[in-house]
């Protein structure tokens, strides 16, 4: 039953308690009361719009950002990821399997925000060894959302 | 449908056959003319799904045409193909078909239903089918020489097929019972108790059950039951099904028959004589799609589920009665209460609300009296529609 309504969410965090009771046929009490506790448990994270800043003038520079760590006793990469994802400009934060550990996301207002960061910021954490960092030139998708170029399907008025 | 007007008054300046004639160009096709013309429709009337095609599915046709696939397959359809399809229907129905010999790649169901009415009709030979039913299943009878003998089912019933009354028309010149369902335009699946009657009346009158299973995946909190894999009918059925409900592939064009040997091969006669094979890039998509298509199927049907429910549940706030449909991505919602006929409450919808719906007549006199919407529509359409709807019929409610 959550897992319903947390599909129909993904896909669209705008649908109302009254809509997802009527397409999974729950009351919506029922549905507004998963919904808090999903928010509650931080099963939901938080509802979000996904932009195109491209459409407007607002400079988004974005970087991604391979990190190679050494671990820390007891705690592994723990504790020197938290250090490194308590920056509000880190996006996303993943620890990955392959040639390095993490890859940050971050975003800022410019490569020389952005270079600030990593030099001043990210290089100088303890457990932190080796970065790279690539900035990204055009995002063609976002979370599942193709940026440009996106064209609904388009029916032609046929028989049946 | 076939027209009730008089033959011949098409054309006078070319010579137009009879039997064309006797088919009717369709009360429908006029509206859909009107549509066109009209701005921001919303349109429930077109019976399709409203996904692209799942792109693994897309890739596999690019990747085959880069390749240079782009020749005839044999007339039967890539063995590939036909041997994934023969494990589809073991796997799903437990059937055993012989890929080399009881398996046709047709142009989408709509050439199997045509191959197999010519196939097994001699003229004036009669088909059985429930009224109302899909539009071309009299057409591809009438086009065969045969005789379309429908059968009355009511939305009391759910609108299945009754046994009894089918062997009631029966005559000595009845070959066949034509059914579909999931249905189209009821959205109605027969039970398995049901459907066993049919096949036991056709087993008994040693008649062919002609079964179209375009929607066989569409199912809502009830199992599809295949006739051919019913007690001793795989020999008293043919068998059609298709790629373009469940994997959104509509204009693909790719569909199959599966059938004992002595009747593929006749339907394989004029197949390749009229049509030599089903276009190969969508053959090749279709192999994808029995491979790996599962899941990006199951999450459109999982998406249609949920409009159902919205769609059901918004027209009977309306006031339009609705039986739960509970397969295929219809709703059949009684228009009685207007006092309109299906054809002027879909014409004033149209015109007055802009929202597109299909006149139930078109199905068959039963269909009279509803209107058939589709849901594989945006949801935000789906509740825009069913606001348009709800100011129309708040207008024209006979008090």
């Amino acid at each position: 039953m959550l897992n319903d309504i947390l599909k129909i969410l993904e896909h669209d965090a705008q649908t109302t308690p009254r809509q997802i009771a009527e397409m999974t046929g729950m009351s919506q009490a029922e549905v507004s009361k998963l919904i808090k506790q999903a928010l509650k448990d931080r099963t939901i994270l938080k509802y979000k719009a996904i932009v195109n800043w491209d459409q407007v003038e607002d400079e988004h520079v974005w970087a991604l950002i391979e990190v190679k760590l050494t671990p820390q006793k007891d705690v592994g990469f723990d504790s020197v990821a938290e250090r490194i994802y308590r920056f509000p400009q880190t996006r996303t934060v993943y620890l990955v399997s392959g040639t390095y550990d993490l890859f940050v996301l971050v975003v800022g207002k410019s490569n020389h925000e952005i270079a600030d960061f990593v030099s001043q910021k990210l290089s100088h954490i303890e457990g932190v060894n080796e970065t790279v960092t690539q900035f990204v030139l055009k995002r063609y998708k976002e979370d599942g959302e193709i940026v440009e170029g996106h064209e609904e399907v388009k029916r032609q008025p046929v028989i049946l | 449908m076939v027209s009730k007007s008089k033959p011949g008054v098409y054309s006078k300046k070319y010579h137009i056959s009879k039997r064309t004639n006797q088919l009717s160009p369709s009360g429908i096709r006029k509206f859909f003319d009107l549509l066109a013309s009209i701005e921001g429709v919303i349109s429930l009337g077109v019976g399709e799904p409203d996904y692209a095609t799942p792109w693994h599915i897309v890739e596999s046709a690019i990747e085959s045409l880069e390749k240079g696939q782009t020749m005839y397959t044999s007339n039967l359809g890539m063995p590939e193909l036909r041997q994934e399809l023969a494990r589809y229907l073991h796997h799903h129905y437990d059937l055993q078909y012989d890929p080399n010999t009881e398996l046709l790649i047709t142009v989408g169901v709509s050439e199997a239903m045509d191959l197999a009415m010519r196939a097994i009709l001699d003229p004036g030979e009669e088909v059985i089918m429930p009224d109302p039913h899909y539009v071309a299943y009299d057409a591809c009878v009438i086009l065969a020489g045969g005789k379309a003998v429908t059968v009355p089912t009511y939305e009391e019933d759910g609108f299945e097929l009754s046994a009894a009354d089918v062997e009631a028309r029966i005559t000595d010149k009845t070959r066949a019972i034509f059914i579909g369902y999931p249905a189209n335009p009821t959205g109605a699946v027969m039970s398995r108790e049901k459907m066993g009657e049919i096949a036991e009346v056709a087993k008994h009158y040693g008649l062919l059950v002609v079964s179209d299973e375009i929607y066989a995946k569409l199912v809502y909190g009830v199992e599809h039951t295949c006739v051919a894999a019913l007690p001793d009918m795989r020999e008293h059925t043919i068998l059609f099904g298709g790629f373009s409900k469940a994997y959104a592939m509509t204009g693909w064009r790719i569909g199959y028959a599966a059938a004992p040997k002595e009747i593929i091969a006749a339907m394989t006669k004029i197949h390749q004589y009229t049509m030599m094979c089903a276009s190969t890039m969508a053959q090749v998509a279709a192999i994808e799609a029995l491979r790996s298509g599962e899941e990006s199927a199951a999450e459109m049907v999982e998406d249609y589920g949920r409009r159902r429910l919205v769609m059901v549940k918004g027209l009977c706030d309306i006031g339009l009665s609705c039986f739960e449909p509970k397969g295929a991505f219809y709703a059949f919602p009684s228009i009685k209460k207007t006092g309109m006929t299906s054809e002027e409450f879909a014409e004033a919808l149209l015109k007055e609300e802009k929202v597109a719906v299909v006149p139930g007549s078109a199905f068959g006199d039963c269909g009279e009296g509803y209107v058939r919407c589709c849901y594989a529509t945006s949801m935000a359409d789906i509740e825009e529609a069913l606001a348009r709807m709800k100011r129309f019929v708040s207008k024209h409610q006979r008090s």
